[in-house]
C-alpha cells in the first residue's frame, strides 16, 4: 500500500511464510492495523469505530429478526408483535435494531461535520469523502426501507409520501413511482421489494466502507490541524505517528464503551422515545394519520422539501424558465436531493488551501452557521406545514445552500488563516510536552 | 418574501408563546408504579385491571396480539397456571387445525375485537398520546413514562356534559374533553374552522361507572381506580416484557460503566509513555 512509510509484516515462523507465499492475508490485516496514524487525533476521530459498531450490530440483529419476520402485508404486523413477545429475548433485539438506527445517523452525523470543519474532504481525501456520501444516502434508503417493514401506520404513509417525490418528476415521474412501488399504490409488492433491499443495501454499505477505509489508508487521515505527516523517511513520519494498534483501537473501544452505555440506557428504559406512536397502530390504507412526520434524521431534508412553495419567487422563477415544468413539488424535490449532492461537491467548492477550521478565522463562524441551520431545519421538519415554519425552513435552506455555493468559493479568497504549525509533532508537543520517553 | 422574512423573525424571537387551539385538554400525569428506571408493575393493579377489562371492556374490544398464557409471566398479572386454563376456557375459539369450535387454551390469543368498530387494545397504551410525555422532552419521558397509560386514563374519566356551544347538536357520540378525534358541531369552531373547545365526541359511552365491578380484593371500585387499574393492564399488554427491558438496561449499563473505566484506564497508561506533562 501506497502512504505513509512503516513497517510492514515479516513472516517469522515457517507456518506463517507457508501462507505468506500462498495468501497474504496477515500482511493486509497488519498492515491494516498498524498504520501510522496521525498522534494528535481529538475526539471528533472516534465516530469511525462507532459506525463500524452500527453497521455490524444492525447486521447481526437484523439477520436474526429476519429469522420471525414475515413480508407479507396481512402478517408483517403480527410477526414484529410475535417477535416482541414470543421470541426469546426478541423485543431487545427489535429495540436495538430500532434505537440502532438512530445511533447509526447520530454518529454519521458527527462524522461527516468533523469533516466539514477540519476540511477532511480536501485534496488529496475527495474519493474517500465521495465515497462516505455514497454510504450516507445508502444508509437514508436502508432506513427508510427499513421503517416500512413493521407495517404500521407510519409505515405505510411515510413510504407514500416518499415514493410520491419520485412521482413529482416531470413526465416520466408517475412511472418511475409505478415501478418503484410494484404497483399503483404502496402494497404487497412494495413491501416484498422493500425487504428484499433493505437486507441487500447494508452488505453494499459494507462493501463501500472497505472502500472508504482503504481510501484514507491510502491518503492517510486527516488531523485536527490538518498538517500532513511528513513523509520523507520512516523516522520522521514516526515523530509525526503512532500505531492504530493499540494507541487508537483502545482509544476508540472507550469511547465507543461510553457512548454505547448511553445506549443501552435508552434502548432499556424509553426505546420509543424516538419513535413515532402511530407505527403500533396496522397500517391501513383508508385512514390517514393526522400528520405524516418522517424519522428525525430525515427532519432537516424534509424541511428543505417542504420549504419550496408556489409563492416563492426562485419557484416562480424556475416555472417561468421552465415553461412550467418544475412544479413546487418538483423544485422541493430537486432542493432535498440537491442538498445532499451539494455537500459531495464540498472538495471543488472549497477554494482554501487551509484545511482547519481551527486556522480559519471566519470559517469558523460560518460553519457555526451551518451546523445551527442544520438544528433549526430538523426542528422545523418536525413541525406541521404552517406558512411560519416554512418561511424558517426556507431562510435555513437558503443558509445551507449558500455556505456550499458562495461561502465556500468566497473565503478561500478574502480570509486570512492563522499561522498553522510547521508539524504534527509541534501541535502535539504544544499541548502535551515532548515525550516523556522519546524511546517510544 | 421579506414580508415572510420579517414575520418569520418577529415569530422566531416570540417562539414558544404561539400554541395552537388546543383540540384536547392535556392529559394529567398519572404516577403509575411501572414509570421510571426503577417502575415495576404492581402485580395486584395488573389483575384488577384484568378483571376491568373482562368484566367491561372485552365487551367490545380485543386484545388479538396478546397470548392468555403470557397472564401467568413474570412481570406480569402473574396468575397461577390453573387460573389462565380456566380463564382461556371461558372463550369459544375456531381451531386452527380441524377449523371446529373448541374452548380456549392459554396458548390462544384473547379474542379479537366483539365490535367491528371498537380498536383493538393490544398496543393502545403505545400507540395514543404520544411518546413525548406531557412536555416533550426525553428526561420526561425516562421518569414519567411514555404517556400511553395516562391517556387512557384521561380518556375513561375524561366525560362531561358537552359544552354550552354545542346547544342542540344531535350526535351519537359522547362528549370527552380529553379526546380529539371525535366530531364537533360548527356551533364550536372558530372563523378559522378550528375547534374552540377542548375535547370532542367519542363513539364509546362511558363504559365505567363507581361500583360497576366488585374487585376481588376488596378495592373500592371507583372510577378513577378502574380507569387506572385497567390503563396500567393496558400498558402490560403493550410493553409485557418492559421489566425484563428494564432489567437488561441495568445489566448492560452496569456492565458498560465497569468495562469504560477499565479501557479509560487502559487507554491511560498506553498513552503516559506518549505524552509528556499537559500543557494547555
Amino acid at each position: 500500500m501506497a502512504g505513509i512509510p512503516h513497517d510492514h509484516y515479516e513472516p517469522r515462523t515457517n507456518g506463517e511464510r507457508w501462507l505468506h507465499k500462498r495468501l497474504p492475508i496477515m500482511g493486509l490485516l497488519y498492515d491494516t492495523l498498524m498504520i501510522p496514524t496521525p498522534k494528535n487525533l481529538n475526539w471528533m476521530w472516534i465516530w469511525g469505530i462507532v459506525l463500524f459498531f452500527c453497521l455490524a450490530l444492525q447486521i447481526v440483529t437484523g439477520v436474526v429478526l429476519v429469522m420471525h419476520y414475515t413480508p407479507q402485508i396481512d402478517l408483517a404486523f403480527a410477526s414484529v408483535e410475535h417477535i416482541m413477545r414470543n421470541v426469546n429475548g426478541g423485543y431487545f433485539i427489535r429495540y436495538l435494531h430500532q434505537n440502532g438506527a438512530s445511533l447509526f445517523f447520530v454518529a454519521v452525523y458527527l462524522h461527516i461535520f468533523r469533516g466539514l470543519y477540519y476540511g477532511s474532504y480536501k485534496a488529496p481525501r475527495e474519493v474517500t469523502w465521495i465515497i462516505g456520501m455514497l454510504i450516507y444516502l445508502l444508509m437514508m434508503a436502508t432506513a427508510f426501507m427499513g421503517y416500512v417493514l413493521p407495517w404500521g401506520q407510519m409505515s405505510f404513509w411515510g413510504a407514500t409520501v416518499i415514493t410520491g417525490l419520485f412521482g413529482a418528476i416531470p413526465g416520466i415521474g408517475p412511472d418511475i413511482q409505478t415501478w418503484l412501488l410494484g404497483g399503483p399504490s404502496v402494497d404487497n409488492a412494495t413491501l416484498n421489494r422493500f425487504f428484499s433491499l433493505h437486507y441487500l443495501l447494508p452488505f453494499v454499505i459494507a462493501g463501500l466502507a472497505i472502500l472508504h477505509v482503504w481510501g484514507f489508508h491510502t491518503t492517510g487521515n486527516n488531523n485536527p490541524t490538518g498538517v500532513e505527516v511528513r513523509r520523507g523517511s520512516k523516522e520522521e513520519a514516526e515523530r509525526d505517528t503512532l500505531p492504530f494498534w493499540p494507541y487508537f483501537v483502545i482509544k476508540d473501544l472507550f469511547a465507543l464503551a461510553v457512548i454505547l452505555a448511553v445506549f443501552f440506557a435508552v434502548v432499556g428504559f424509553m426505546p420509543n422515545f424516538l419513535g413515532h406512536p402511530d407505527n403500533y397502530i396496522q397500517a391501513n390504507p383508508l385512514v390517514t394519520p393526522a400528520e405524516i412526520v418522517p424519522e428525525w434524521y430525515f427532519l432537516p431534508f424534509y424541511a428543505i422539501l417542504r420549504a419550496f412553495t408556489d409563492d416563492v419567487w426562485v419557484v416562480i422563477a424556475a416555472n417561468w424558465l421552465s415553461f412550467g415544468i418544475i412544479d413546487a413539488k418538483f423544485f422541493g424535490v430537486l432542493a432535498m436531493f440537491g442538498s445532499i449532492a451539494i455537500m459531495a461537491l464540498a472538495p471543488w467548492l472549497d477554494t482554501s488551501s487551509v484545511r482547519s477550521g481551527r486556522y480559519r478565522p471566519m470559517f469558523k463562524w460560518w460553519f457555526a452557521g451551518l451546523c445551527i441551520s442544520f438544528v433549526v431545519l430538523m426542528w422545523a421538519g418536525a413541525r406541521p406545514a404552517e406558512p411560519l415554519y416554512q418561511a424558517i425552513s426556507l431562510i435555513f435552506t437558503a443558509y445551507w445552500f449558500g455556505y456550499f455555493l458562495i461561502i465556500l468559493p468566497l473565503l478561500g479568497v478574502i480570509e486570512k488563516p492563522l499561522p498553522q504549525p510547521a508539524t504534527i509533532e509541534e501541535d502535539f508537543n504544544a499541548h502535551y510536552g515532548p515525550s516523556a520517553n522519546p524511546a517510544e | 418574501m421579506i414580508r415572510k422574512l420579517a414575520l418569520a423573525l418577529v415569530l422566531v424571537i416570540s417562539a414558544g408563546v404561539a400554541h395552537a387551539a388546543g383540540e384536547a385538554a392535556p392529559t394529567p400525569d398519572v404516577a403509575f408504579p411501572h414509570e421510571g428506571p426503577f417502575g415495576r408493575f404492581d402485580q395486584f393493579q395488573l389483575q384488577r385491571g384484568l378483571q376491568v377489562y373482562t368484566e367491561v371492556c372485552a365487551a367490545c374490544h380485543g386484545l388479538k396480539f396478546v397470548p392468555m398464557r403470557t397472564l401467568s409471566d413474570a412481570g406480569g398479572p402473574g396468575l397461577p397456571a390453573d387460573q389462565v386454563r380456566a380463564y382461556a376456557s371461558q372463550f369459544t375459539v375456531v381451531d386452527a387445525d380441524s377449523g371446529a369450535d373448541r374452548p380456549g387454551l392459554p396458548s390462544d390469543n384473547f379474542p379479537r375485537s366483539a365490535m367491528e368498530t371498537a380498536p383493538d387494545l393490544s398496543l393502545m397504551a403505545k400507540a395514543r398520546a404520544g411518546f413525548h410525555g406531557p412536555y416533550g422532552l426525553g428526561l420526561n419521558q425516562l421518569f414519567r413514562g411514555m404517556g400511553g397509560a395516562e391517556y387512557i386514563h384521561a380518556i375513561l374519566t375524561g366525560y362531561e356534559e358537552p359544552p354550552a356551544c354545542a346547544e342542540g347538536f344531535e350526535s351519537d357520540g359522547y362528549f370527552n374533553k380529553y379526546f380529539a378525534k371525535g366530531a364537533i358541531p360548527e356551533t364550536c369552531k372558530g372563523e378559522d374552522g378550528k375547534s374552540m373547545i377542548e375535547g370532542s365526541w367519542i363513539a364509546m359511552p362511558p363504559p365505567l361507572s363507581d361500583d360497576l365491578i366488585t374487585y376481588a380484593d376488596g378495592t373500592p371500585a371507583t372510577v378513577d381506580q378502574m380507569a387506572m387499574d385497567v390503563a396500567s393492564f393496558l400498558m402490560w399488554t403493550a410493553e409485557p416484557k418492559l421489566m425484563d427491558r428494564k432489567n437488561a438496561g441495568f445489566v448492560s449499563v452496569i456492565f458498560l460503566a465497569f468495562l469504560a473505566t477499565l479501557l479509560f484506564l487502559t487507554n491511560k497508561r498506553i498513552w503516559a509513555g506518549v505524552k509528556g506533562k499537559k500543557h494547555a
